[in-house]
């Protein structure tokens, strides 16, 4: 049982936790995740470690609601707790060769990815960072996301703030501009993760994603996190789950994450 | 002496076209009167064999002996000096291979049912003991267990009571390893499992549960920072081995580990009540045949599933599973393809699961393990359409304690090395059961518990006169 301390909207859908997990806080670093569970019959789910405070002994998670267990995990206010939570799972994301980064976030995914602009930016790294969402109303962590980075853009689908386009379009922009470019760490929706690994993969830009496959344990022993990297098959709570975005099989993990479709459904139904 | 019952007295059970539609255990168990006349088969040898069959050693003649005496608490109390978890193992122990196998009677007939009789006294027990359990004054220095399969609950049980205070630490959010997410409902009533953990909690054992070691803390932060004396690594053989055939990672592709937790562990049979689902398919092929493979077969029948097929490269005779799993499985309307090895899982543009395409074996030369090798028959592929395959062949040990402590000596397969006492390469780091062995049996892994035990209380003991 871990309890919150703080909560916040970010926006619809989109909230905040601290949560209390010394022994996780004291290990946790950029590209893990921790395991939940918040009902007694519920799911596990999977959230990124989006921050930590090893002083304190908290960490930070970021969900978006899109079924049943992140929509129970909403519900919980300050003061209650979360019935299970296992970590730090994962292996710390490995950072290419080069000290210029790219860090770009889309949606829920600039949760995950601030962890990793804060410790490049912390060891010295020139970090250009993109993040996107389809509306302003979805944006978050912007003032965060500055602090870490030496230089940060916005784009919005809907043009409602920044750029009015896609994250990919503000990273052509730069790599048209000729900065310079040693890696892009890229973390969002498969569709965004697909198109800047297509992008990047033409001028042979260095590029790392974090998957965010369906999982039950998050221990390696159920294999149904599995992927194809370079035509291996891999499990991403225990290999990942950051991996090359060049040797990735984006089309499986889109097919994969619909296993369950029929059963979501029903389980919005059911409440 | 009346000539004795050539065949061991009937286990009542639930009719096959009955349990299928439920998770219900499907044997009762043996009466007071049926355990007592079963119990009047053993001819109670001066030199019994059964005993050497037995990993624990149970006096098993003495345990029977009371149950023929209706002293059925002298039984349970016989049966309970060697093994700490009778209602597990009496339930799920391969008999045929082990204590029954030596049996006397066994030579001309059948052999006397130990594991039910076994069964019969702990139920028994459950049933009738009022005895309170008290807890152990455990003062002495801490040891920690990882992991709460039947080798760390064994290990726990065993170095409480010698007066250490223990602590397990589990990764999942329920203790009892395989015993609660692997061997189904139908098979080990979860009760059971919940019950032994129960009575260790009382005895003061501590179980921290969400803790995966090597992650959350490291086996050396244990030791060292957290003053632990000894550590037990009883973290079993959870890594499912998948086929590396091409489509497997197709839509309705299991692992058996995947299958099976999801329905036990997340009680995905009780979908959307709880909340974990599960697809099921019409068609569903189980690839292997030993009792991984006989669990989600009979599941996916529970979950509703019409047609279920075991697919194994061997034959009848080298097929791993207990007999008594095969004859439940036939009579609940598993299908078997023998002799037959799947080479491709054939799926549709969606990449979902359509079929499954294999090639009939033959049987050859014997192989290193003595059984005689499957090789392929060419030109025999053929193709059946299936919606779900779940693959069960095999099991290997999770590397992320190898992975994450310097000096822990590994074999080529993963395996932990340890000696015959549970002693590792690293001096206080003992392991046991499925991660020593890689995937063997309860009782092994109970037996190994036992012994790391008493090592490490030699261990303990000795270093302490050294400090001294
Ligand atoms: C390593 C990792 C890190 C993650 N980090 C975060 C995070 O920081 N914040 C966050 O909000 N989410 C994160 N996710 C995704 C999160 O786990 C899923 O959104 C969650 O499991 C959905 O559960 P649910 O019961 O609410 O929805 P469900 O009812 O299970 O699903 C509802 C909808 O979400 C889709 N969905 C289901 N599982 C996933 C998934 N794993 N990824 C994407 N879509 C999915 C379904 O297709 C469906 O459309 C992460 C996933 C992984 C593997
Ligand atoms: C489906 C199935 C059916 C079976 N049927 C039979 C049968 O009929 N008869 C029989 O005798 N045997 C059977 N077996 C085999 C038997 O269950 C195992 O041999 C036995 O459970 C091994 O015990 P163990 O204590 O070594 O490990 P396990 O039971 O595997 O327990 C290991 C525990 O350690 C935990 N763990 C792992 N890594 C870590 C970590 N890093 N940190 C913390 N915790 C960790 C795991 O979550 C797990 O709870 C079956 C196995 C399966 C999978
Ligand atoms: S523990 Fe297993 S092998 Fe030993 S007597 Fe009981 S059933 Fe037989
Ligand atoms: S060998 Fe058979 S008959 Fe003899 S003591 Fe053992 S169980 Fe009884
Ligand atoms: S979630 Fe089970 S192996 Fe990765």
């Amino acid at each position: 049982m871990n309890k919150i301390i703080e909560r916040q909207d970010l926006a619809t859908s989109l909230k905040k936790f601290v949560v209390e997990a010394p022994m996780i806080a004291r290990r946790a670093q950029p590209g893990q995740f921790v395991m939940l569970r918040v009902h007694e019959q519920g799911e596990r789910i999977p959230l990124t470690i989006a921050d930590f405070d090893r002083e304190r002994g908290t960490i930070t998670l970021v969900a978006q609601e899109v079924g049943r267990t992140t929509r129970l995990l909403g519900r919980l206010n300050e003061g209650d707790y979360i019935l299970d939570l296992l970590g730090p799972l994962g292996e710390p994301t490995a950072h290419p060769e080069g000290k210029n980064a790219v860090c770009i976030g889309g949606g829920v995914g600039i949760a995950p990815v601030y962890p990793e602009a804060k410790e490049l930016h912390q060891k010295g790294y020139n970090v250009t960072s993109i993040i996107g969402a389809r509306t302003s109303e979805l944006l978050f962590f912007e003032e965060e996301m500055a602090a870490v980075s030496n230089e940060l853009f916005v784009a919005t689908d809907d043009g409602s703030k920044g750029h009015h386009g896609f994250v990919t379009d503000i990273l052509q922009k730069l790599i048209d501009e000729g900065r310079p470019i040693d890696f892009v760490i890229a973390v969002g929706p498969i569709p965004m993760m697909k198109a800047v690994a297509d992008l990047t993969r033409k001028y042979g830009i260095k590029t790392i994603v974090s998957l965010n496959s369906m999982m039950v344990d998050g221990t390696g022993m159920c294999g149904g996190c599995r992927v194809t990297v370079g035509g291996e098959v891999k499990f991403t709570c225990v290999d990942g789950p950051s991996f090359d975005a060049h040797l990735l099989d984006f089309d499986e993990q889109m097919r994969r994450l619909c296993m369950y479709r029929e059963q979501e459904k029903m389980s919005e139904v059911d409440e | 002496m009346a000539r004795i019952r050539p065949t061991k007295h009937p286990m009542p059970a639930q009719p096959p076209e009955e349990r299928i539609k439920n998770f219900d255990e499907v044997t009762h168990g043996y009466s007071e009167d049926v355990a007592v006349q079963e119990a009047l088969r053993c001819l109670q040898c001066k030199n019994p064999r059964c005993v050497e069959g037995c990993p624990v050693g149970i006096d098993i003649p003495g345990f029977i002996l009371k149950i023929r005496e209706k002293d059925f608490q002298g039984a349970i109390d016989i049966l309970k000096d060697k093994n700490s978890l009778p209602a597990i193992c009496g339930r799920v122990c391969p008999q045929e291979d082990q204590c029954e196998k030596l049996c006397i009677v066994g030579i001309k007939n059948e052999p006397v049912a130990i594991g039910r009789l076994e069964r019969f006294a702990a139920d028994w027990e459950a049933r009738h003991s009022k005895a309170e359990v008290k807890p152990v004054e455990a003062t002495g220095p801490k040891v920690a267990v990882v992991g709460s399969g039947p080798a760390g609950l064994t290990a726990a049980g065993e170095l409480i009571k010698k007066g250490y205070r223990v602590t397990i630490f589990e990764a999942f959010h329920q203790p009892g390893g395989v015993l609660m997410y692997g061997i189904p409902e139908f098979r080990l009533p979860k009760a059971i499992v919940e019950r032994e953990i129960e009575y260790l909690k009382k005895l003061g054992v501590d179980i921290q549960l969400n803790v995966v070691v090597g992650r959350t803390i490291t086996l050396e932060e244990l030791l060292t920072k957290e003053g632990y004396e000894a550590v037990f690594v009883g973290t079993g053989a959870g890594l499912p081995y998948f086929l590396n055939i091409p489509g497997e990672n197709l839509n309705g592709v299991y692992s058996a580990n995947e299958f099976l937790t999801r329905t036990n562990l997340m009680r995905a049979y009780q979908f959307p009540k709880w909340h974990t689902p599960i697809h099921i398919g019409k068609r569903v092929a189980v690839v292997g045949a030993g009792n991984v493979a006989m669990d989600a077969a009979r599941t996916a029948l529970r979950l509703g599933a019409e047609e279920v097929t075991i697919v194994y490269r061997r034959s009848e005779a080298e097929m791993p599973a207990r007999k008594e799993e095969i004859e439940h499985a036939r009579e609940e309307g598993v299908r078997f393809k023998l002799l037959t090895n799947p080479v491709e899982i054939l799926g549709n543009e969606k990449g979902w699961v359509t079929g499954l395409r294999c090639i009939k074996m033959e049987l050859g030369e014997p192989d290193a393990s003595g059984r005689r090798r499957p090789v392929p028959i060419p030109g025999s592929e053929f193709e059946f359409p299936v919606d779900v395959v779940v693959v069960a062949v095999g099991q290997g040990p999770n590397p992320l304690i190898p992975r994450t402590t310097p000096g822990l000596e590994t074999s080529k397969w993963g395996t932990i090395v340890a000696d015959e006492t549970g002693a590792t390469s690293i001096p206080g780091v003992f392991a046991g059961g499925d991660v020593v062995t890689g995937a063997a049996t309860v009782i092994k892994a109970m037996g190994a518990g036992k012994i790391a035990a008493e090592a490490i209380d030699k261990y303990i003991k000795s270093k302490q006169k050294e400090e001294k």
